[in-house]
């Protein structure tokens, strides 16, 4: 594989592979950000990966009271699913369960998208028939009423098919200090990009997944080639001074979105240096034959 | 443009003369437009001089109280009368514009679906309701009246914004089957009078409350900032009209009930 270096760091001629997903935002509000933070944080928690939890949702961005539907602090959540239906199905348990029952919440669309999910339309029925339908100019709301008030809810957000996910970046470096460092670096710049979230703990993932496994059921593993303790055993893609590969997993409302994304991480880990950070920069992909979106590393340096 | 050459001797249907109606007639076909309702015939060229090109809008230079239907039906453009209009101003108008700056009379918006009707003045009785024998009133739109209304404004309003910024008389939002109500300035007896659902905002106590509202306390949601801020999106109000410590009166309980009274505080 050829590659380049740049600031010492190698970066790999390679691409990372990604696929189109069904995508929807919302907008939780609450009396203080703290609130607001903790129903988004019990909404996204388990939701790393579709593999196993039906969706990958994070917040995308933290909104302050001047940019909020009703004018109190919020953030927008995005939430990402392989097909339409269950993206419809998660998000009303989701924000059921977590916004819902949040002290003091209210939930708005956060995104226009082509056609309408249920979101207060569903959960309206919560108000054993005391909820009541507001319609402000083009904008439907519910509100339910509960122990500490109403819950506002609006009656639908939008999708969009236009999502990616499953970009990613690899960072190989030569202790697990070194690998942790840059990828806290590179998933605080990434994550200031619009649009985008880092779905795994922390916005990294240590457990590299590849298709398959030698037992019937599962349909991924362990990314041995990647693995550094199983270096001298099978086919491994690291050399002799890499001690730990972290990756950083990205998903965004628009390929564009996902593609800075990737560029900001790239970027961070050059600046960062091979001494502090990675030795070598790489992407997983899937020869191409399973994902619709490639991005070539050597196209997203600074 | 049609400039009123004198008081119309006896009420005239203007519902003929919208944007929509009008396009493509030149000025002999338009006045000859019958707007009179007796033997005399009155057509357009009686009662107005006409002048400039038939577009988008339309004025009407000088109103009087006998002008009704004016914007009757209409579903785009824009309708603007310098002076008063008569009965069932902007009746079942779909879309577009009709300001009057003047005074309206009974029945302004009936059943209006869509758009947005503005009248400077005030409003006879009626606004935005339903005309004998319909089953609902005003199902969408925005109906600014910003002078005083007469009694049972938003009769039967099933959907869409009424707001009343100078008072109004007895009985508003009877009857109301859901929509939205907004009154500054004191209302009159039992607002809310029949009310199955829907929303009556008062930024002060009315005159009476209908003892079928049971007063459910302080009411704190997230939801009226939404509306704070839609009425002066809309140009309705300058300032945020719910405030922290509006009371909610729950009702009307002689019906459906699921239906609120908001009196902002300060009221």
């Amino acid at each position: 594989m050829q590659s380049m270096t740049v600031n010492g760091v190698l970066i790999d001629d390679t691409f990372a592979e990604a696929f189109g997903m069904r995508a929807t935002a919302i907008i939780v509000t609450a009396p203080t950000m703290k609130w607001a933070l903790e129903a988004a944080r019990s909404m996204t928690g388990f939701a790393t990966s579709v593999i196993g939890c039906g969706c990958e949702a994070a917040i995308d961005v933290e909104l302050p009271p001047s940019e909020t539907p009703d004018g109190r602090p919020g953030c927008r959540i995005l939430i990402f699913a392989v097909s339409t239906d269950e993206l419809q199905k998660q998000l009303l348990k989701r924000v059921g369960q977590c916004v819902l029952t949040s002290p003091g919440s209210a939930c708005f669309a956060g995104l226009e998208g082509i056609e309408p999910l249920k979101l207060g339309a569903a959960l309206r029925y919560f108000g054993d028939g005391w909820q009541i339908s507001k319609k402000i100019g083009d904008r439907h709301y519910w509100r339910i009423p509960v122990m500490d008030g109403e819950f506002v809810c609006e009656a639908t957000t939008g999708l969009t098919k236009s999502a990616v996910g499953g970009g990613n970046l690899l960072f190989l470096a030569g202790s697990h200090e070194q690998a942790l460092a840059v990828a806290e670096a590179a998933a605080e710049t990434m994550r200031k990009i619009a649009g985008v979230i880092l779905p795994f703990p922390g916005g990294v993932v240590r457990s590299g997944s590849k298709v398959g496994s030698k037992y019937k059921g599962m349909t991924a593993s362990t990314n041995d080639a990647y693995a550094p303790s199983l270096r001298g055993q099978v086919e491994s893609a690291l050399d002799a001074n890499v001690n730990a590969v972290l990756e950083i997993v990205i998903d965004g409302e628009t390929s564009e979105a996902v593609a800075a994304a990737m560029a900001a991480g790239l970027r961070t880990a050059i600046e960062l240096g091979p001494e502090r950070g990675a030795l070598r920069v790489s992407a997983g992909n899937y020869g191409g034959k399973l994902g619709k979106f490639q991005y070539h590393l050597k196209d997203l340096l600074p | 443009m049609f400039t009123l050459v004198s008081e119309p001797p006896e009420r005239l249907d203007l519902s003929p003369l919208t944007p929509h109606k009008l396009a493509g007639m030149g000025r002999p076909e338009i006045e000859k437009i019958k707007l009179g309702l007796s033997k005399r015939g009155l057509a357009v060229g009686d009662l107005f001089r006409v002048s400039g090109d038939v577009g988008e809008t339309i004025v009407f230079e000088g109103g009087s109280s006998r002008f009704d239907g004016v914007g009757s039906g209409m579903g785009e453009g824009e309708i603007r009368v310098n002076g008063d209009a008569g009965a069932q101003a902007g009746c079942k108008m779909a879309g577009g514009t009709i300001v009057i700056e003047g005074s309206a009379g009974p029945h302004a918006g009936s059943g209006m679906s869509g758009g947005r009707l503005e009248i400077t003045g005030s409003a006879g009785d009626f606004a935005g309701g339903p005309l004998a024998g319909e089953m609902a009133g005003m199902s969408g739109g925005v109906l600014i009246v910003r002078g005083r209304a007469g009694d049972q404004a938003g009769d039967r309003m099933r959907r869409g914004l009424l707001a009343i910024l100078g008072g109004c008389g007895d009985y508003a939002g009877s009857r109301m089957i859901a929509g939205t109500l907004v009154v500054l300035g004191r209302a009159g007896h039992m607002p809310g009078y029949l009310l199955r659902r829907g929303t009556v905002l008062l930024d002060q106590l009315p005159e009476s409350i209908s003892p079928s509202f049971i007063e459910s306390g302080k009411w704190d949601s997230a939801f009226a900032p939404l509306i704070n801020r839609h009425l002066i999106s809309e140009g309705i109000l300058e300032t945020p009209l719910l405030r922290k410590g509006t009371i909610r009166f729950c009702g009307d309980n002689a019906v459906l009930g699921k239906g609120e009274i908001l009196v902002s505080a300060g009221g």
